[in-house]
């Protein structure tokens, strides 16, 4: 596992907001009757629950990010991915479900600082002032799919596709390059 | 003498001065100025040449409305063509020029146009150069071109940056004069989220120039107390220097910000282009002062009677010593009395209405001021300036009454609403007679997603054109000003003009349409307002026609003897104002201009000279460039590494969607041609998907991972398209079916492994065994291979000995550096796609996108024996049994070989006896792939050739040139171990 590296082995930018790629993630993909009383409890096995619809579900080192009506991704520590789709295979093997680690195909950003979601603004057809917290957007950067939350006082988490991590990086620091705040004060 | 008074001026700071140019010659202005105010407080009122006939045109407006003021600004990497100067903010060190003129803008050769303006009637170009057809390209294009065009291209790599910014709000505001601002004001204590949008650089709009009280206090108070209030409120959001560029469906408001327009170089971005939402919008943008139809009213000096006491208020600037005012309603006398008391003279106000007494005009005859009633201008005298009109009575022929010495004109027809944010989405007019203006019907607004009414027009925007009116009507206090008397609608002046005066009454001053080009237009047949705005392009040009619709389409419906509202308007489309391709283009240029998706091994083939390939989104190494090799080079030497000792490639880019569930080898049994259910778990199968129409349109190795789930390879472009193809056919036709996918195809960092040493690499990094025996030939195994995570599928596109591993994409890079290190004494190189492509072609295998266009079916291609006969069904089965689709006589797959071993050119087609309708020769086929074969030292091809295979043998002409034919032989799509020898060891 050592040999592991994210897609821009953390790179970051200090602008008006900092953006800085998170490095390793684990991410499973679930896709299965949401209802399913089997995905409660996998998913109770690691402090989550089923989130509801566009919400985030947060334990400890976990959380559960509603994506569509029969799909839920799940945050986990990067070494724990493989061990955490056969534990949640395991739950699921008597429902029709498909689980998928998807740890490598993704990138994480986070975005932070007082003004991070005016960077957001700039690329994101999001109305942030009504983005509670708590609620996971599925939306685009710019030209490329992403998914995003608050994920913390004044930091906003970003995940979009491996391959276009490069674009994505170039794209924020376009957006919070000195100067270019949407709002000054 | 246009020049700056030696006090007042609203809007400038006269303790901050700035240095500028205008056709190199060093000029001052003040902060605040605009380009045009600074440039008439410097005396500069001729400012560019007209575009047909190059007469001299200076200022006109003081708005967006300006025909003429377009200059060339800023220089190198910041030059802009057309900037206008009305709306630009002037900033220290400015360098503008003139546009249109040569040599000189005093002298200019082009003005022979002027002379010849019998000549140059409307539909000139239409009627003139017709014939000969050949002479259009040669002469009159090139000279057409030259003599026309308003600025010059910029030649420079644009220096700014720009962006775009989302935003939503229940209520939109655009406009920030006092309608907006009262409008807003309303709805924000209704508790609404309210963005203002206001174009100018200052809250308030005209009003502060045109008086009144609101509220019982002078309008600029109020203005400072409505902003005050609205910036304290969180739920509103104030933006100046942002125009509403256009309404679309549902809301949708682009909103232009001119960000750093007025301080360049400052590093924030120049313009910002605004994506907003909005639940309703409120057009709250005012009206535009129209100009009179008199002989010479595009002479330097005449200007529209608003923007004469705009330049006096706002920039304390004297258009003229002595001005001459010409009107057919009350507003145009608060022009003179702003010049007056700046101390100026006014000689007289030449009021076309038989008589006028509101109490404006009492007020001017009190202050006595010389008023002429029933009277107009007959001509105005001056060229490149005013020097003195000619009084004639309105209703008569234009004979002279009298001439008054004067250097300015300032002209009033009445003011138009300003109606476009209104009509962008379909919002009708009606022609209010008693104000002479079109205005918008409430009745007939544009609708929302509901039916609901999405725009709102409040103020002058909504044919208010009073202060206590525009108040009133926008939810606004009391508001208190002259009473007005009646305007009287005057579209020619005189009335009777003869065809002397009306070559000379323009309309529109950007394209020197006139008064006569209409009535032409008119006689021609031009009934419909949008026939004779093309034909004779009145209101095409940059300004749209801001100043001249409405008079143009008076004058068309006087000439047709038809009422105004029967001519009706032209259609109003977005942007209500030119806007910049940079904030059209926004974050999207250079580096981000479009995604570019890299696989993890990206960087290391950027620096191993990798000559890179587009193939969709991503980039892949066409070949890798060693010092001193050409492509073919690199190329030839990649084949024979990977033919004669082991090749790397990185397949990472090959679509990888995971299909799970119950019904999952169902779905894929109907999604590929062949049975893909019956596929044993361990095994591959190279399957062919076709759309509904039978054609083929992907193709990829189909792996059987358990008993519920299959794991599709796709080509590399298509994994996206082919990931919506299977969640179409999932969610809208087999909603029932419990088939789950997923596109892992970034998930995993692929690499094949390929040629003789293969084997012997992979037993190196060690930790599978990949025998023979314990992996055959189309199986896969899962393991650890090199201390990694691995699948290893025994797969092959080449021929050889071939595997392609699998790997999560975050040790991509590690287990593609494993394989260089322990392959060194193995003789590893990587290969690019060119090799791939070469070696695939030497095998015979088919490419989709090469053999395939969209019109091939499988059965063309030889693959029959890849399409299911014992299934029921599967997509494009019954298209493919139609009888064009199971005819003999389609063009099918085999290969080409050259008499001479040269390479035919890639796409020529195979000549075949006689000619067709057009006379062009009859085709039997043609080339679909074609390369130079290192391995057997000779070209080779594949095509599709009319009954084909059956011909095998045949010598076939290829056209290739004007006189050149290459002949080649029908052969055996497969070049190279025909046996299937090398692969299987």
């Amino acid at each position: 596992m050592s040999d592991a590296v994210s897609a821009l082995a953390g790179r970051s930018f200090q602008g008006f907001a900092r953006v800085a790629e998170a490095g390793l993630q684990g991410m499973i993909t679930i896709r299965c009757d949401l209802a399913s009383k089997a995905l409660a409890k996998g998913l109770k096995g690691l402090g989550l629950s089923v989130p509801a619809q566009r919400r985030i579900v947060t334990a400890d080192a976990a959380a559960a990010l509603w994506m569509s009506p029969d799909e839920l991704l799940v945050l986990v520590p990067y070494a724990d991915a493989v061990a955490t789709v056969a534990a949640l295979e395991k739950a699921l093997a008597k429902d029709h479900a498909l689980v998928a680690d998807v740890s490598d195909a993704r990138a994480l950003f986070r975005i932070s600082g007082a003004k991070a979601d005016q960077a957001l603004m700039k690329l994101c057809p999001v109305d942030f002032p009504s983005l509670a917290p708590g609620e996971v957007r599925r939306t685009r950067a710019a030209q490329v799919a992403a998914a995003l939350w608050q994920s913390g006082e004044n930091e906003i988490s970003l995940i979009c596709f491996r391959s276009v991590a490069g674009y994505v990086m170039g794209i924020l620091e376009h957006s919070a390059r000195p100067g270019s705040e949407l709002f000054p004060g | 003498m246009s020049t700056r008074l030696s006090r007042g001026g609203r809007l400038i700071d006269r303790s901050k001065p700035m240095n500028f140019t205008f056709n190199g010659k060093r000029l001052r202005g003040f902060a605040g100025d605009t380009l045009a105010s600074a440039l008439l407080g410097a005396d500069q009122m001729l400012v560019g040449r007209s575009f047909k006939y190059h007469r001299p045109r200076g200022i006109v407006a003081s708005g967006v409305e300006e025909p003429n003021a377009l200059l060339g600004l800023g220089r190198g990497a910041r030059f802009e063509p057309d900037q206008r100067a009305t709306t630009t903010e002037l900033f220290e060190g400015a360098d503008t020029a003139s546009q249109n003129h040569w040599p000189s803008l005093d002298f200019d050769v082009g003005v022979v146009n002027n002379w010849a303006y019998r000549f140059l009637p409307a539909g000139f170009y239409y009627k003139t150069f017709m014939f000969p057809r050949v002479a259009w390209k040669h002469l009159f294009e090139p000279v057409i071109r030259r003599s026309a065009g308003l600025g010059r291209a910029p030649v420079d790599r644009d220096g700014d940056r720009y962006e775009q910014a989302y935003a939503f709000c229940d209520v939109l505001v655009a406009g920030g004069g006092v309608a907006g601002l009262a409008a807003a004001l309303q709805a924000a204590r209704a508790g609404k989220r309210v963005m203002v949008l206001e174009q100018t650089p200052h809250w308030g709009g005209r009003a502060p120039v045109d008086g009144g009280t609101i509220d019982g206090k002078p309008v600029a108070d109020w203005i400072k107390s409505a902003v005050q209030d609205l910036e304290r409120m969180s739920n509103v959001t104030l933006r100046n220097r942002c125009m509403v560029a256009g309404v679309h469906d549902h809301g949708h408001v682009i909103g232009y910000e001119r960000v750093a327009d007025h301080t360049p170089g400052d590093g924030r971005p120049r313009h910002r282009l605004w994506r907003i939402r909005a639940g309703e919008i409120i057009s709250a943008t005012g009206a535009i002062e129209r100009p009179l139809a008199f002989a010479g009213n595009d002479v330097p000096g005449v200007m529209l009677a608003s923007a004469v006491r705009d330049y006096v208020v706002n920039f304390a600037v004297s258009p003229g010593d002595r001005t001459v005012i010409v009107t057919n309603n009350d507003d145009a006398y608060r022009t003179a009395f702003a010049l007056i008391d700046a101390g100026l003279i006014v000689a007289a106000i030449v009021d076309a209405r038989p008589s006028a007494t509101g109490d404006l005009v009492q007020k001017a005859r009190a202050r006595g001021i010389r008023v002429l009633e029933g009277r107009g201008i007959a001509k105005v005298k001056g060229t490149k300036r005013v020097t003195g009109v000619q009084i004639c009575a309105q209703a008569g022929e234009g004979a002279a009454l009298e001439d008054i010495a004067c250097d300015c004109v300032a002209m009033s027809g009445g003011w138009s609403p300003v109606v476009h944010l209104w009509s962008h989405c379909g919002g009708k007019l009606i022609w209010d007679e008693a104000r002479a203006c079109f205005r918008p019907d409430a009745t007939r607004p544009p609708t929302g997603d509901q039916g609901q009414p999405m725009v709102r027009a409040v103020g002058a925007a909504n044919g208010a054109l009073t202060l206590p009116e525009v108040l009133a009507d926008a939810g606004g206090p009391a508001a208190d000003a002259p009473a007005e008397g009646p305007i009287a609608a005057v579209w020619v002046m005189p009335q009777g003009a003869p065809d002397a005066l009306r070559f000379k009454a323009f309309l529109d001053y950007q394209n020197d349409v006139k008064v006569s080009d209409v009535q032409l237009a008119a006689r021609e047949g031009y009934t419909s307002v949008e026939h004779t705005k093309r034909y004779t392009t009145l209101g095409m040009a940059t300004d749209q026609g801001k100043l001249s619709n409405i008079n143009g389409l008076a004058v068309l419906s006087d000439a047709l003897g038809q009422p105004i509202p029967a001519t009706g308007t032209t259609t109003f489309r977005p942007p209500y104002e030119p806007i910049s391709f940079g904030a059209i283009a926004g974050e999207a240029r250079g580096e981000i201009f479009q995604p570019l998706r890299r696989t993890p091994m990206h960087d290391w083939h950027a620096s191993q000279g990798a000559h890179w390939e587009p193939v969709g989104l991503w980039r892949r190494p066409y070949c890798y460039l060693r010092t001193g090799e050409g492509l073919q080079d690199a190329v030839r030497r990649e084949i024979r590494n990977t033919r004669n000792a082991v090749g790397l490639l990185d397949a990472s880019t090959l679509g990888k969607i995971l299909v799970k569930g119950p019904d999952a080898g169902r779905f894929l049994d109907m999604m590929y041609t062949n049975m893909m259910s019956t596929l044993p778990v361990g095994k591959c199968r190279y399957g062919l998907m076709c759309n509904e129409n039978g054609f083929l349109m992907d193709d990829g190795v189909v792996v059987r991972l358990s008993e519920d789930s299959w794991l599709c390879h796709t080509t590399s472009g298509g994994a996206d398209r082919i990931h919506a193809h299977m969640e179409d056919w999932l969610q809208c036709e087999w909603w029932d079916w419990k088939v789950y996918t997923a596109n892992l195809t970034e998930q995993f960092a692929q690499v094949a492994v390929v040629g003789p040493n293969a084997r012997k690499l992979l037993e190196k990094l060690g930790g599978m065994d990949v025998s023979k025996e314990a992996l055959p030939f189309m199986t896969w195994a899962e393991g650890t291979l090199g201390g990694v995570r691995a699948r290893v599928f025994r797969i092959s596109f080449s021929g050889e000995l071939s595997y392609e591993i699998a790997v999560p994409a975050s040790e991509g890079m590690a287990f593609w550096t494993r394989f260089l290190e322990a392959g060194a004494d193995l003789g590893v190189m990587p290969y690019g796609t060119e090799a791939l492509h070469v070696m695939r072609a030497e095998k015979g295998f088919i490419m989709i996108g090469d053999e395939t266009d969209g019109t091939v079916i499988p059965q063309d291609l030889g693959l029959g024996w890849a399409i299911s006969k014992k299934k029921a069904d599967y997509i494009g089965k019954r298209a493919q049994e139609r009888s064009h689709m199971a005819s003999p006589d389609r063009w099918q797959l085999v290969g080409l070989e050259t008499l001479d071993g040269s390479v035919l050119p890639d796409g020529v087609h195979a000549a075949a006896p006689g000619h067709n309708a057009n006379g062009q020769r009859n085709v039997q086929g043609r080339v679909t792939s074609t390369y130079f074969s290192p391995t057997l030292n000779k070209g080779i091809a594949m095509g599709l050739v009319h009954r084909g295979p059956a011909r095998m043998g045949e010598v076939l002409d290829f056209p290739v040139g004007a006189d050149k034919v290459v002949q080649a032989r029908i052969v055996d799509p497969v070049f190279y171990d025909k046996e299937g020898e090398k692969g299987n060891v």
